[in-house]
């Protein structure tokens, strides 16, 4: 049983939240990873979320917005289901980062942070993800891709929409 | 999967696992895992605390993170006796363009990281270690909890370590996109849930550091090196590397080479020799234009300034930083307007936004830069830009300021008269590109 | 803490250790510029605009947090800080709109001081700015995001000050903003909002136009207002505020209140009563002329003098007819000093009778009996900030007093005060509490038996009782403890605990009334048993000159008793509303002649025979008592055409009653006048006056409407207000000892206390009328239901 009854988080995410808030000296410790696991079972971190986390935490819904707001991989909107990040920082740029990003808005017909309308993807446009000796690179959702092209890109598009791309969680 | 590149040029002290499934705690034991951390046991708990500073300091090894702060005198700064528990917090937020270091440390060595942990922890009588991932590393967190906990499961971690008596725990930890969280106070806000704010130094981290208890607070390949320190010794490592700046390090070289990659070099290693034979020279046999020697904060070289060794008393001596190590290489096609204009757009993007000068200084240089790129510049901006990072530098709440301010300083006046020409080139042209938007961090 | 000794600007300045360089220099008349460094509040080093050079130091160093040390050697202003400065303003700029002329803080901004003062007044940024739309957070607050610079001192008053943490900061880079902690998206309206207890402090401290009060934006500029300095009329608290006036076509207009005068016994502090809740002065619904009914029932505009002379002549006749002692005067809770203590004496002297009472908000003769023959027990609010441990039985300052809240929370967050809280209910306060003890309903009584040594009362007060001895070992243990009481306590319950206290040594006392001089209508024996001063009617030496009748009068409910009995032959109500409060029966007034004073037609208006139109504490001048014994004077702020203070009405009703006006207020005795200073807004031609008197030759004499004509009498007859007129018309607050001589029997006494319990958007009768009160209470309340009705949704 969660701790908190009429939990709007899978049993196996309460469970872990249960777990969670207990393992620092400080409760609140938890505050950040919890937002991010919420938003990656939830898909965005919604009023639920924010209620719901507040309480499990102790603390004033403020206090999470306040959090929340800071960090720039949660988000209070839907994304799509493949949030597709592509990286323009420095060595991805110098080795095509934005034609890779203008490749992902042509082939998605969307921008920076739009999402498409069947709400499969979503795209995004991020600062250095850390894969810069294996430039240009991107993300979708957790999972690393490295060394695009703008066929590259293609062939991981398709196989995310037939469902068949890696989920890391 | 990040391909692992190599050089005859390295000395594999770090990177000696790699490649080999060290990920696995029985690969890592075979591999003289876990090894150091019993060494240090076997000194005997009067001696144990002290031997490893010792050897820390003898090492000469300097922090990864970037600053270059000597390890050994870090930890010796932490008080023996404290009301509040004690903690190591190892760094691994690694979000400095250019730094992709700690990204295959995590994926092939982590235990080397936990070792280090434990090792750090020893040193300062803490039990508790945290080790904080960004939040995009999210496979590198699940290869890292999954190696804390076949830690456990073999009784390495947890109560009476080794027989010593002594109990440590590691926690892992996730952020969620915030490059200032790096800082190493801002990490301890954002690991106690709150927003990724600097604190107000003093009191340092090794006094009043997480959750108001001293702190060992080290990147995550300073924190790995320990183990090869103690296993190898401390005079031994220190050889290895240059004056003052013991053993090797991790460089990542990227941008418009032939071979980008990570690679093991000692401390000092010429950082022209890197570029045009460890990394394959520039790439399709372009001319070199520029190097940021070590992730996006760094002043930018010239290629007549790059015969350098690469260690932090030699690069300062150059006018720039070793940094994180990540060494970006710009070939003659780069537009440096460009390539300001998104060094600028990075850190403003990622200001926590707590000081005046950071806040609005990032904000306007970065508007400044983007109507200059976009073509409506005049030439009073660039001295405009001059200003405002002349009147950042020294002067922001923690140093993410500083790194916003040199680099800036140093594309405007190392390439002053590429500004100047852009900006008459462009002067009655039509906006040369839309410019990307990244105004608020949503 | 030792001093050290330093080096600034090469002048040697000595400073405790352990203090901020900012607050050394300040001390020495080095002032450092600084917009985010509040005292008080959390270090931020966010502005930077406080660096100074420390030598041997390479960067320069913030002085905010900065804290000082032997031999450090200092530079303030060289031209190297100056530049940081001017760049830092220029940064600001760069995003702060230009609207100063149109700007509420124009004039009095901080951000526009230190531009003129470091020339950052040339912006060469040609983007624009970046855009935030302005928002109303509720009828007090708005925020006008643009001018926003980021200092934070909002959310830490809000949070650190006030315990509410209503506002945050959210986003980060030039995207952050002040957030209040109702957001858009859930509130019904889609506009963001604050829920909170409207203090208003976010708006005291914001050091620019951002966050501007519902109740002066863009009414007037700082520079067209004259500004006196004065005591808030709501609680009994009785903080120091100052009053925003312009005139107008039929007087002058009350615009602001706030507190730019720090010095007074609230310091920082001024709740949202004090602060936007004078407006009622300015309501349509005042009365403005006198009313008299007429035989047909109705109410009809007279003269001054038709009123006057038809009061006069009624209260004479039914003196003479049907004696003094059939008619009753009832005196209110917002009286000055002199007022209330003239009322009474009119009522003794003039009518002949004790039938005198006012609204008993706590039972201060049983205090003042408690602590009779006592020396330095009673504490003053400035206690409160200081004591090192605090003992709360009853009352919810949170609510109720909301200055000595704010004075307890500074108290334990900056010298870790220890407080103890004791009540019936979860009062906020226990959030600061080291210990709470959560009594029964009606548990008091059992406690304090507790505490005086009966452990079987322990059961009635509490239901673990263990931990309720340990309490007591606890509280037993302190020492110069300050027991702050709340009305609720009261009679034999309030002796007990205030004997209990008194066995601990240093212990202070304090007790809550209700509004700001509720205190002094009950020093200055608005009671039918006891003359000023909580001398018995009995003690006829002190009050010889009285002559007033030797038995106790008829006390409210009596009163009224009598009236429905047809005795009583006249009420004589002064700026109170027992009607209202006590539910009585109009009916009973019937056959009593009633003449009421006041600002409204009140449930008790409504039924006189004759309203006299009169000024509130905002509009006179005086002195009032706050709960906790500290005197302070009032000064004239407002001004309304038509209506007259209670102190000179009372005057002229004695004189159409053919009494000695001389006798009644001692104005030819040739004291020395305190002309001038008391007079207020208006001051300044008695001044004049009294000097070309002086320079004549001539002594100067005080009009006998002037209050200050009767205060010699009071610090001569009434005890406890031995009182220094000069520390009093300086402005300053000064504790008073109740000094009770001769004994009432309290535990025979009727006990007649109603607590007021306003909470923080009601004022009693008074609050009604304040349009800026009812607004914020209907604006917590939407709040409230919204979020009811969002868990309901769930
Ligand atoms: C803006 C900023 C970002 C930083 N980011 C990182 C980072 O991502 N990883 C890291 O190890 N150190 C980072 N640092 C440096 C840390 O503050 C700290 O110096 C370091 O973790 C200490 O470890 P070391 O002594 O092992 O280098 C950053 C510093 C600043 C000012
Ligand atoms: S320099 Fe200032 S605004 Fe920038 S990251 Fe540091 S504290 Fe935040
Ligand atoms: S007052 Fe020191 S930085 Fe703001």
């Amino acid at each position: 049983m969660s701790e908190v009854a009429n939990t709007i988080f899978s049993p196996e995410l309460a469970a872990r939240f249960d777990h969670l808030v207990t393992i620092y000296p400080m409760r609140r410790s938890a505050l950040v990873p919890m937002l991010l696991y919420a938003q990656d079972e939830i898909g965005y971190v919604s009023e639920a979320v924010i209620t719901e986390i507040a309480q499990r935490i102790g603390l004033l819904e403020l206090d999470v917005r306040n959090v929340l707001s800071y960090y720039s991989m949660l988000r209070t909107k839907p994304a799509g289901k493949y949030n597709v990040q592509v990286c323009t920082n420095i060595s991805c740029m110098l080795r095509g980062g934005y034609e890779i990003l203008d490749h992902c808005k042509a082939k998605l017909g969307i921008g920076h942070k739009g999402v498409t309308p069947d709400g499969v993807f979503s795209l995004e446009e991020v600062e250095c993800i850390g894969a810069c000796c294996w430039a240009p690179a991107m993300q979708v959702n957790y999972d690393f891709h490295e060394n695009l092209t703008p066929a590259k890109v293609d062939e991981i598009l398709e196989t995310y929409r037939n469902g068949q791309g890696k989920d890391v969680k | 999967m990040p391909t692992l590149v190599s050089h005859p040029d390295e000395v594999k002290v770090l990177s000696r696992r790699f490649g080999q499934g060290a990920a696995d705690i029985d690969k890592y034991l075979e591999l003289d895992g876990y090894k150091a951390v019993q060494k240090a046991i076997a000194q005997g708990p009067e001696n144990m605390a002290a031997w490893i500073i010792d050897t820390m300091k003898a090492s000469g090894l300097r922090g990864r993170g970037g600053a270059g702060f000597p390890t050994g005198l870090k930890w010796s700064f932490v008080p023996k006796q404290s009301d509040k528990p004690k903690y190591v917090l190892v760094n691994g937020d690694e979000s400095e363009p250019g730094t992709c270091k700690d990204h295959v440390l995590f994926l092939h060595d982590p235990h080397a990281v936990i070792e280090g942990t434990m090792i750090a922890g020893l040193a300062i009588g803490s039990k508790l270690g945290f080790i904080y991932l960004r939040g995009e590393y999210r496979y590198l967190l699940k290869i890292v909890e999954k190696a804390v906990a076949d830690a456990y499961a073999k009784g390495f971690l947890g109560k009476n370590i080794f027989g010593s008596g002594i109990d440590f725990d590691i926690i892992t930890q996730t952020g969620a996109g915030a490059y200032e969280v790096g800082e190493e106070s801002a990490l301890m806000e954002s690991l106690e849930g709150k927003r990724g704010v600097p604190r107000i130094k003093p009191p340092f981290p090794a006094v009043v550091g997480l959750y108001g208890g001293p702190t060992v607070i080290n990147n995550a390949e300073t924190i790995a090196s320990a183990p090869h320190i103690l296993l190898m010794g401390g005079e031994a490592y220190a050889k290895l590397g240059s004056e003052r700046n013991g053993g090797t390090r991790l460089f990542g070289i990227s941008g418009h080479v032939e071979r980008p990659g990570i690679y093991e070099l000692p401390m000092g290693y010429n950082l022209k020799k890197a570029i045009y034979e460890v990394a394959g020279g520039i790439k399709d046999g372009k001319k070199l234009k520029a190097v940021v020697p070590g992730g996006s904060s760094c002043p930018v070289l010239l290629p007549e300034e790059i015969d350098v060794g690469l260690d932090f008393d030699q690069m300062g001596k150059a006018g720039t930083m070793l940094g994180s190590g990540g060494i970006v290489v710009l070939d003659e096609t780069v537009s440096i307007v460009e390539f300001a204009m998104r060094v600028i757009s990075f850190y403003q993007h990622e200001s926590c936004g707590w000081c005046i000068p950071c806040r609005e200084g990032t904000d306007w240089i970065k508007k400044t830069l983007t109507r200059v790129y976009a073509g409506g510049g005049v030439k009073k901006d660039i001295d405009s830009v001059q200003y405002l990072a002349e009147n950042m530098m020294g002067r922001t709440f923690c140093p993410l300021g500083d790194a916003a301010a040199m680099p800036t300083l140093g594309f405007v006046k190392k390439f002053r008269k590429e500004f100047e020409d852009y900006i008459e080139g462009h002067k009655a042209g039509t906006p040369v590109i839309t410019v990307q938007d990244l105004v608020g961090a949503h | 803490m030792p001093d050290v000794t330093l080096t600034v600007d090469g002048k040697k300045i000595t400073a405790p250790a352990g203090t901020l360089l900012i607050d050394a220099c300040k001390s020495a008349g080095i002032e450092i510029p600084a917009f985010c460094y509040y005292p008080g509040l959390s270090l931020q080093a966010a502005c930077r605009m406080c660096v100074v050079r420390i030598e041997k130091i390479g960067k320069l160093q913030t002085a905010c947090t900065t804290t000082v040390a032997e031999g450090m050697i200092v530079h303030t202003e060289t031209a190297e800080i100056a530049q940081s400065r001017k760049a830092m303003l220029q940064f600001v700029l760069a995003n702060h709109p230009l609207d100063c002329p149109v700007c509420d803080a124009g004039g009095e901004c901080e951000l526009q001081d230190m531009t003129f003062k470091y020339g950052a007044a040339d912006s060469f940024f040609t983007e624009p700015k970046n855009h935030r739309e302005e928002q109303q957070w509720s009828p007090a607050v708005y925020f006008d995001r643009p001018r926003c610079i980021l200092c934070y001192r909002c959310v830490r008053v809000c949070g650190e000050g006030m315990d509410v943490f209503a506002l945050g900061i959210q986003n980060r880079n030039s995207a952050s903003v002040i957030a209040p902690n109702v957001p858009a998206d859930i509130s019904p309206d889609h506009a963001a909002h604050l829920d909170c207890e409207q203090c208003g402090m976010c708006i005291d401290v914001c050091p620019v136009g951002a966050l501007t009060s519902g109740t002066y934006r863009y009414k007037t500029r700082p520079w067209e207002m004259n500004h006196v300095s004065t005591i808030c009329t709501h609680c009994g608290d009785g903080c120091k505020t100052t009053l925003g006036v312009r005139s107008t076509s039929d007087g002058s207009e009350i615009v602001r209140g706030d507190n730019r005068d720090k010095s007074g016994i609230n310091g920082d502090f001024l709740c949202n009563k004090g602060r936007y809740s004078f407006d009622f002065a300015n309501s349509d619904d005042r009365i403005t002329h006198p009313l008299v009914r007429q035989s047909n029932g109705e109410l009809k505009p007279v003269s001054w003098e038709e009123a006057f002379d038809h009061i006069g002549k009624r209260f004479r006749e039914l003196r003479d007819t049907r004696g003094g002692r059939s008619m009753g005067v009832i005196g209110g809770n917002r009286l000055t000093n002199e007022e209330a203590y003239l009322l009474q004496k009119f009522a003794r002297t003039v009518l002949g009778t004790n039938n005198i009472d006012h609204h008993r908000t706590a039972d201060y003769a049983a205090f003042a009996q408690a602590l009779a023959g006592q020396a330095d027990r009673t504490a003053s609010l400035r206690d409160t900030l200081k004591a090192p441990a605090i003992l709360l039985v009853g009352g919810d300052p949170t609510n109720q007093a909301p200055g000595t809240a704010w004075n307890i929370r500074t108290n334990v967050r900056q010298n870790r005060a220890r407080l103890y809280v004791v009540n019936s209910s979860e009062i906020k306060l226990r959030r600061q509490a080291k210990a709470f003890v959560r009594l029964a309903p009606f548990g008091y009584d059992s406690f304090a038996a507790f505490l005086t040594g009966d452990d079987a009362a322990a059961s009635g007060a509490v239901s673990d009782t263990n931990a309720l001895s340990a309490f007591r070992d606890t509280i037993k243990a302190e020492e110069n403890l300050l027991i702050v009481i709340g009305s609720e306590l009261r009679g034999a319950e309030l002796k007990k605990l205030i004997d209990f206290g008194l066995t601990i040594p240093g212990a202070k006392f304090a007790l809550l009334g209700g509004y700001a001089n509720s205190r002094g209508a009950a020093d200055m024996g608005l009671l039918p048993d006891l003359l000023p001063g909580y001398t018995p009617i009995a003690d006829t030496n002190s009050f010889v000159e009285y002559n007033a009748p030797a038995e106790p009068g008829l006390d409210m409910l009596e009163i009224f008793d009598a009236a429905g009995r047809g005795e009583l032959s006249a009420l004589y109500v002064v700026n109170s509303n027992p009607v209202a409060r006590y539910s009585v029966d109009p009916a009973a007034l019937k056959n009593t002649f009633v003449v009421v004073q006041e600002m409204f037609l009140t449930e008790t208006a409504a039924l006189a025979d004759v309203i006299l139109p009169a000024a509130n504490l905002y509009e006179k001048s005086g002195s009032v008592t706050n709960s906790y014994g500290d005197l302070q004077q009032v000064r004239k702020a407002g001004d309304r055409a038509g209506v007259r203070t209670d102190f000179e009405m009372i005057v002229r009703i004695a004189d159409k009653m053919g009494a000695d006006v001389r006798k009644l207020v001692p104005f030819g005795k040739g004291l020395r006048a305190d002309m001038g200073q008391s007079r207020g807004a208006q001051s300044g031609e008695a001044d004049r006056h009294a000097v070309w008197l002086t320079a004549n030759n001539l002594e100067p004499k005080l009009s006998p409407f002037d209050p200050y004509a009767i205060l010699d009498e009071i610090q001569r007859l009434v005890p406890g207000y031995n009182l220094l007129r000069l520390q009093l018309l300086s402005g300053n607050d000064q504790h008073l000892q109740p000094a009770a001589s001769g004994l009432v029997q309290i535990n025979t006494r009727r006990d007649l206390v109603l607590p007021a319990n306003d909470a923080l958007f009601t004022s009693g009768t008074l609050g009604r009328y304040s349009a800026s009160m009812n607004d914020l209470r209907q604006h917590q309340e939407g709040q409230k239901s919204a979020q009811l009705s969002e868990t309901a949704a769930d």
